[in-house]
């Protein structure tokens, strides 16, 4: 639907004694801002009972008892462990790479720039299935398989690692590159006058004031691992004790037909994130005064 | 000394050309020049953060053209103080020094005397954030001053502050220049900071600098 604004009344233009249509008393924002706030709380309200719906959909449907079964499972405590290691390592390999990259795409100017900045949406638009086909595909190619014979990893546990660090890296990367554009260059150019060489004002300057975006950066790649499953099936297989994590858990579950457990386990990993995601900001905001 | 010799500076389409300007040893020199006439750009290139493309740039007569802004031995106040939101003032005043690798004591030392000379004693523990517009300045100024450099530039340093704090930091920055053996250039486009502070005047227009007023010992008096 579109907006009406209001018309000038015709008699208002030749008589300059007629009250203007424009007069603050008749604009309308009285009305509507409210008509225009409420629109907006209910439409990001409406999303958020959605997740709550979601959420208390899986709490309704698993019962305690249903938990402790599922965690009495030594196949599904070696997923949560195997989760767990997994989803941290894909965290710091993601960090190690994202922090260098994305200042280098937000500070300096080169040839090829566009290109690299588009290459790294990739793994965030390519579905997951032909990340992980293509992951396969790879350790089959010459390069791929010197690699096999120096550390095995196509159906084994480093290929989860790189599965999930494939996509995570691609969301850390940019949230870094976001963080850094964020931060005033001027601060590390008068650090440089101040006797820093480039790589001591990023030490000492750049990469303290973008704390919050690595924390940040950190919560999402490893939020991102966890939830990770389509490579990983296809790379990794859904081997039990191998290579199952939690997603593989679910799946593997489902395809039985033991809903409970399924249930049981998708509970655990939404809990499992809440619980990182919490501590991780609790303790990337300490000292900032803002709790 | 501050010596520029037929500097050009390019800034994408706009460009600098045979800018010329000498400020002798101790003296307070004010660059002005309307907003969008490359006061900054030629600051910045006498920092050492953008490239020249011609002419040479000496300070405290060495040539330092082709140094690197780590290397030039000066101390640099930019327009937005630039503070570092992470740091307390204690650790602004003791950067310098802390890359110079200054012993603790020194430091310590150091950052004390630089407090009392800017009055900003009581802000030693505080972080930027929450400090008022004259405070941050000092600040800036502090951490500048730190390893006692032979040259201070100023980007418009005062421009965001209210009258009565500007004509604060113009007797601050006069008792400083009592006390310390430094070469300055400021950059402004109020007239009224180069009748209070400059030695020399000079005016940005059309790509060139003109000397406008010369005046020794005007800022001592």
């Amino acid at each position: 639907m579109s907006p009406e604004y209001p018309s000038r009344p015709a008699e208002a233009v030749d008589s300059p004694a007629a009250p203007s249509a424009y007069e603050p008393s008749r604009v309308s924002a009285g009305r509507s801002d409210p008509l225009f706030a409420l629109g907006q709380y209910t439409l990001l309200g409406s999303y958020v009972a959605l997740i709550f719906a979601l959420l208390g959909a899986l709490a309704w449907f698993t019962s305690p008892e249903h938990l402790l079964r599922a965690m009495g499972t030594e196949e599904i405590r070696y997923a949560l462990r195997l989760s767990l290691v997994s989803c941290t390592l894909s965290t710091f390999l993601s960090l190690w790479v994202a922090i260098p990259g994305g200042y280098v795409l937000s500070r300096y100017r080169f040839r090829g720039r566009a290109f690299i900045d588009a290459m790294l949406d990739v793994p965030i638009v390519l579905p997951p299935l032909v990340i992980g086909l293509a992951l396969l595909i790879l350790f089959q190619t010459l390069p791929g398989r010197a690699v096999e014979r120096l550390v095995p990893v196509t159906f084994a546990v480093p290929s989860v690692v790189l599965a999930q660090f494939t996509v995570a890296c691609a969301f850390a990367v940019r949230t870094m590159r976001v963080t850094f554009d964020q931060i005033n260059p001027r601060t590390e150019q008068v650090a440089w006058t101040l006797g820093c060489s480039r790589s001591q004002a990023f030490w000492m300057v750049a990469l303290p004031e973008a704390r919050r975006g690595v924390l940040t950066a950190a919560t999402l790649a490893w939020a991102r691992s966890l939830g990770e499953f389509g490579p990983i099936l296809v790379f990794s297989g859904a081997t039990r004790m191998r290579t199952e994590v939690l997603p593989t858990t679910v799946f593997l579950e489902l395809s039985v037909g033991n809903i409970e457990a399924a249930a049981a386990v998708a509970l655990l990993m939404v809990v499992t994130a809440l619980v990182v995601l919490l501590v991780a900001r609790m303790f990337g905001l300490r000292g900032t005064g803002l709790i | 000394m501050i010596s520029l010799s037929h500097v050009a500076v390019r800034q994408g389409t706009f460009v600098l050309n045979d800018v010329s300007l000498e400020i002798p040893a101790c003296r307070y020199g004010v660059l002005m020049g309307r907003t969008g006439s490359g006061k900054t750009t030629l600051l910045e290139a006498i920092c050492g953060l953008r490239p020249v493309s011609a002419g040479s740039i000496r300070l405290m007569g060495r040539d330092v053209t082709r140094l690197k802004p780590a290397a030039r031995g000066i101390g640099y106040v930019p327009q937005d103080t630039a503070l570092f939101s992470t740091m307390t003032v204690r650790d602004h005043l003791a950067f310098a020094l802390v890359v110079r690798r200054w012993s603790r004591r020194a430091i310590a030392a150091r950052v004390d005397e630089l407090a009392a000379m800017l009055g900003i004693g009581h802000l030693l523990d505080r972080r930027p954030r929450g400090l008022s517009g004259g405070e941050s300045q000092r600040v800036a100024l502090g951490r500048a001053l730190a390893m006692r450099p032979g040259v201070l530039l100023f980007d418009e340093p005062l421009s965001a502050l209210d009258d009565q704090t500007r004509h604060e930091m113009y007797d601050l920055l006069r008792s400083i220049r009592r006390q310390v053996a430094v070469t300055v250039l400021h950059v402004t486009h109020n007239r009224l900071e180069a009748e209070y502070l400059a030695d020399r005047t000079f005016e940005l227009s059309g790509g060139g600098v003109s000397l406008v007023s010369c005046s020794p010992g005007a800022a001592k008096s």
